[in-house]
């Protein structure tokens, strides 16, 4: 799916050297410039919420987050402890060198608690967020103490964030916060940010800075493509030659065991899933180094050419391989579901090897190789089945044909708007669930403000039945790693993939492009001040400039 | 592509001496991938000589104009220090060492030129040869020191074991055009201070030497004027996080100067100057409309006296802030609209006989202007559009071209009106591309028009842009590196050998890693890895 042409994508207007701003003068074209929105610097929009005229103030030296009595999750939830000293800090820039002075006594229109309380009687705080988890929340601002009520953790985590987010500073540096009352939920379940570690090695602190970030978008699952062609960083216990031989480097260049409970950790105290992928029976280069009789030889006439082709589908071997791998893997990942890729399989080396061709007329397949292909993957989907897994493939694996389990998860990645619309209806009336990414390449950049088409798309735009538009359970923002590392990464992302945050969150009538500008405006300065280089919308300032240079 | 094999098969010696340089330098590849950007004349062999950090020595020729307490050269040599030995710390500097393999490399210049400013003619030239224990470098001037040890710290390579080596090498260098610029825009997005020190750092790794500072435009106005303190005060985007003092600016220039970098501001007038008129009441053309002031302000208001009074003040203050020979008059995009609606400005277009010919009302300001810095000793560089209408063109001295299309058809016709030029035109950097398109960025031929020596003469240099509308300190390192050193190579290094992408790739993926090495935020070229990865976000 990375074969997509970026630079055909280049749209650029090149008559000045200022790009828009041409003419301004001429027609009274007002620049856009950055406006309050009366939803303040909340993103994304949650789907109800009523910010009242009357401002609180709030002291780090006498605010507190308490757990509400009756609460589910108390003291013991390490999960919601590191919450509130997260967001402590990013509300009051870290601890306050002066005492806490809880005895002075707080004016009336101060804020001094937030009072979280979880309700069901599972609050899941020591579990892992799923698809099925419930993200709700109720914030209710007012004096003398804030409620945010939530049925399991997942939502409290949200609703931090929300509560943090209408924060803001009056003219004389005060914190201050207007009395308001949200009610929260997300529009898609399934809400998710892909990066590609092996295009380019990502270094640990890459991956949790954008962890961090995407919590502060409410998304909730980060989709790892781990391995691929390029390299192999994942450390297997199994089988370490594969990254012995197949990552950049053996040692400074891959993900360790711990490495990778620590992402999954981390994600989890941000009620964010951890999604391995892990694509074949293409994009497999890297396996092969470590792996004798993975991949298939490739033939020039009757003899090996020395290069190999895709997973070698004909030997049982491999299949041994992949119930192993696949085993590991799914006690590695806690998450219900892993993605199995299966897009861009090249023939050309299955068709020159003959012992292919003599298993393909044992077999009866004659020609197609799709078929042979087919063939794999129900083999391995067979295999991931007995780990009690879920599974999610790209489309072409549906496209193929290939019997799938009714609960699978098929990943929209091709084609232009009517092309994915299309698809969509498709698998739908298939009665598959499905994720949606097409619109939503990041790695794909232009002139401009990008982030309103990508702000615009919405995955249950196509023509088909209520019944249908509920099997979209999300999508994902795409960063393919060609030209992508931990250099330019977080710029690239944010704040675009923001605009997605927004698109899968928030209620779908929330389209107003200008109120968007305003808000994520705000945002994307507000991620800058919490240490995110997240990269400008148009000439613009933030009160606090990105100093991580 | 194309273009290129044009150009080379008019002469076939230089082509061979070419693939004899390329024979010769390939043969030092196997120990080190190269130099950036490439030196005119270098022969390495595969003899290498170790380096200890602790023996190291940088020391002066007996007979250089510049001796030790030259600040400019013993900081460079600091600096140089570290960027040769990235791993040396303090620590490992206490181990006893045997004293067998030290090495100095000697510095000469000609001229002690260390309190000066480097400027346009200041000769860049330098003579590095590495031989068994010592290294000599021959310049000039101490500008021609500087270019030879980055290139130094360049050849120096580590073993797979972390022992450093240099390889036999004799180098003659200097660069094919004198003037060699980056462009940041500060007004579209502010820039801390800290971000433009570290752009001169880059730089100096590509041998850039002029940093263009487009300090103020429409948006805002950060440069804090003793003369007119109002202009940053309310022209800025807060007045006092938003701004460059006068400090800030003296540590620009200064910092500049010790890595051998111009600073060339640009005061962008009569357009692009909404920020100015906030703090400065009557600067900018009030707007009509029907019959009536419309509360909007267009271009500088060029039917005024206080107009050029204030300007005469204004410049005189800019011209002794930055010591640099050259200043920047901007002059580009002016919108005649306003000017047309305003009948203040119709009664002295009349006055003047200019009938309704706003070009000429235009040229009739920017004249003003340029005479104006032409009294406080200040060359003037104007972007095309002031030549386009320009009838008077002698009055002008350098155009900068950067409109697209067939830029070097007007680079043919600035230098046949005899004017020299500098080419912006393909290095607008701030529009997108993946970093793969550097080759875009190196396929350039300035000189690759028809026209007379002295024509190519004139074409004195280049310029990488970097518009600010999408780029702030957030996204600027990335998008700026490694694509801005493919216009280094070209403005730096002779052309026939730099003329294949595919030869120069890999030696620019080795600067590129280089680069990260020494924390600057390069981005990727294509799929692959540095040993050191960029370790922050």
């Amino acid at each position: 799916m990375r074969a997509l042409s970026v630079s055909a994508l280049l749209l650029l207007a090149l008559n000045s050297c200022r790009g828009t701003q041409d003419n301004l003068l001429d027609e009274d074209v007002i620049e856009p410039v950055v406006q309050a929105s009366k939803y303040g610097s909340l993103w994304p929009l949650p789907q109800k919420v009523q910010i009242s005229e009357v401002p609180l103030k709030l002291s780090g030296a006498t605010f507190e987050f308490t757990d509400a009595k009756g609460s589910t999750a108390g003291p013991s939830c390490s999960l919601l402890q590191s919450a509130y000293r997260r967001y402590y800090d990013y509300i009051f820039g870290g601890p306050k060198k002066q005492k806490m002075s809880r005895n002075r006594r707080a004016g009336p229109l101060e804020l001094t608690e937030l009072q979280v309380s979880i309700t069901s009687p599972d609050s899941q705080c020591d579990g892992y967020p799923s698809v099925t988890s419930d993200e709700s929340y109720e914030l209710s601002v007012d004096v003398p103490v804030a409620v945010l009520k939530a049925p399991t953790v997942w939502g409290a985590l949200h609703g931090l964030e929300t509560f943090s987010q209408l924060v803001y500073e009056d003219d004389y540096g005060a914190k201050t916060i207007n009395s308001t009352k949200v009610s929260d939920f997300p529009r898609f379940a399934h809400r998710g940010i892909l990066l590609d570690s092996s295009r380019h090695f990502l270094p640990i602190k890459v991956l949790l800075a954008n962890l961090e970030t995407m919590a502060m978008n409410k998304f909730n699952v980060f989709h790892w493509h781990i391995v691929d062609d390029q390299s192999f960083p994942y450390l297997s216990r199994t089988f370490p030659q594969l990254s012995q031989q197949g990552a950049y480097h053996p040692y400074s260049h891959v993900y360790t065991p711990s490495d990778v409970k620590m992402v999954i950790e981390f994600a989890r105290l941000r009620g964010i899933r951890v999604i391995p992928e892990f694509d074949t029976p293409g994009h497999t280069q890297s396996w092969g180094k470590g792996q004798m009789d993975l991949l298939t030889p490739c033939f020039s006439g009757a003899t090996p050419s020395g290069s190999f082709g895709p997973v070698n589908p004909i030997l049982n071997t491999t299949y041994d391989f992949m119930s192993r791998f696949f085993k590991e893997v799914s006690d590695v990942f806690p998450d219900g579901y892993v993605h199995l890729g299966g897009d861009e399989v090249d023939f050309t080396c299955w068709k020159s090897n003959p012992d292919i061709k003599k298993f393909m007329d044992r077999q009866g397949f004659g020609q197609d190789y799709s078929k042979l292909e087919s063939f794999y993957i129900q083999k391995l989907l067979d295999i991931v089945t007995t780990t009690k897994k879920g599974y999610i493939i790209w489309q072409e694996v549906f496209d193929n044909g290939v019997k799938l389990k009714p609960d699978t998860l098929i990943h929209v990645w091709k084609g232009n708007q009517e092309q994915y619309q299309n698809e969509m209806a498709k698998i739908t009336s298939a009665g598959y669930q499905t994720l949606l990414s097409s619109p939503w390449y990041l790695n794909r950049i232009s002139y401009g403000q990008d982030w309103q088409s990508t702000y615009k798309a919405d995955p249950q735009d196509f023509k088909g039945t209520e019944e249908q538009k509920k099997l979209v359970i999300g999508g994902e923002a795409c960063l393919w790693g060609e030209y992508v590392d931990a250099t330019n990464l977080t710029p690239r992302l944010w704040p675009r993939a923001s605009a997605v945050a927004e698109r899968l969150w928030s209620a779908k009538d929330v389209t107003d492009i200008n109120d968007a500008y305003n808000r994520l405006s705000a945002h994307r300065c507000r991620m800058v001040e919490r240490g995110i280089p997240a990269e400008p919308l148009f000439s613009s300032f933030c009160r606090h400039e990105y100093k991580g240079i | 592509m194309k273009v290129m094999r044009a150009v080379n098969t008019k002469q076939c010696a230089p082509i061979i001496y070419a693939l004899l340089q390329l024979i010769i330098f390939y043969a030092g590849l196997n120990a080190v991938k190269g130099v950036w950007p490439l030196p005119h004349a270098l022969t390495s062999s595969v003899e290498q000589y170790p380096l200890n950090p602790q023996t190291f020595a940088f020391d002066y020729g007996k007979h250089s104009a510049t001796q030790q307490g030259c600040s400019l050269l013993d900081a460079a040599f600091r600096r140089y220090f570290l960027l040769i030995f990235p791993d040396y710390t303090a620590e490992n500097g206490q181990l006893e060492v045997a004293a067998n393999n030290s090495f100095s490399l000697y510095i000469s210049t000609d001229h002690n030129d260390c309190e000066n400013y480097p400027n346009d003619d200041s000769s860049e030239r330098y003579n590095l040869s590495v031989s068994a224990g010592q290294a000599s470098l021959n310049a000039a001037t101490v500008w021609g020191i500087l270019r030879g040890l980055e290139t130094f710290s360049q050849l120096v390579y580590q073993d797979d074991l972390g022992s450093y080596f240099v390889n036999e090498t004799f180098i003659e260098d200097f660069p094919r055009f004198q003037f060699r610029g980056v462009l940041l825009d500060t007004s579209r997005h502010y820039l801390p201070v800290h971000a433009i020190l570290k752009t001169l750092d880059a730089m100096s790794y590509s041998k850039f030497n002029v940093f263009h500072w487009h300090i103020v435009d429409d948006p805002s106005f950060p440069y804090q004027s003793r003369s007119f303190p109002e202009l940053s005060k309310k022209g800025a985007f807060h007045p006092a996080t938003h701004i460059y003092t006068q400090s800030d600016v003296r540590r620009v220039i200064s910092y500049a100067r010790m890595r051998g970098i111009r600073v060339l501001p640009e005061f962008d007038s009569p357009g692009h100057t909404g920020s100015w008129g906030k703090g400065q009441s009557h600067l900018l053309t009030p707007c009509y409309k029907g019959g009536a002031p419309s509360g909007t302000f267009g271009p500088v208001n060029p039917a005024l006296q206080s107009t050029y009074q204030f300007m005469a003040s204004f410049f005189k203050e800019v011209t002794s802030v930055f010591p640099d020979s050259y200043i920047h008059l901007g002059g580009d995009e002016v919108d005649f609209s306003c000017w047309r609606s305003n009948p203040h400005v119709r009664a002295f277009m009349q006055k003047m006989g200019f009938g309704g010919d706003f070009p000429k009302l235009e040229a009739f300001y920017i004249e003003n202007i340029v005479n104006i810095t032409s009294a406080n000793n200040k060359t003037s560089i104007v972007w095309q559009d002031v030549f386009d209408y320009h009838e008077r063109r002698s009055a002008l001295s350098v155009v900068e071209v950067w409109k697209h299309g067939c830029y070097l058809c007007k680079v043919r016709q600035v230098t046949k009106a005899g004017l020299r030029v500098i080419l912006a035109s393909p290095w607008y950097l701030d529009l997108p591309g993946p970093t793969h398109n550097w080759a875009r960025y190196y396929t350039v031929w300035p000189l690759a028009f028809p026209g007379s020596e002295k024509q190519k003469r004139l074409v004195i240099g280049g310029e990488v842009c970097m518009w600010g509308e999408y780029v702030d300190a957030t996204n600027l390192f990335p998008k700026l590196w490694p694509r801005a050193s493919a216009a280094a190579e070209r403005l730096w290094s002779d052309e026939k050998q730099t003329s294949s992408v595919e030869k120069a790739f890999p030696r620019l993926e080795d600067f590129r890693c280089k680069l990260l090495r020494r924390g600057i935020q390069a981005g990727p070229l294509n799929v692959g890895h540095c040993k050191h990865e960029y370790q922050s976000v």
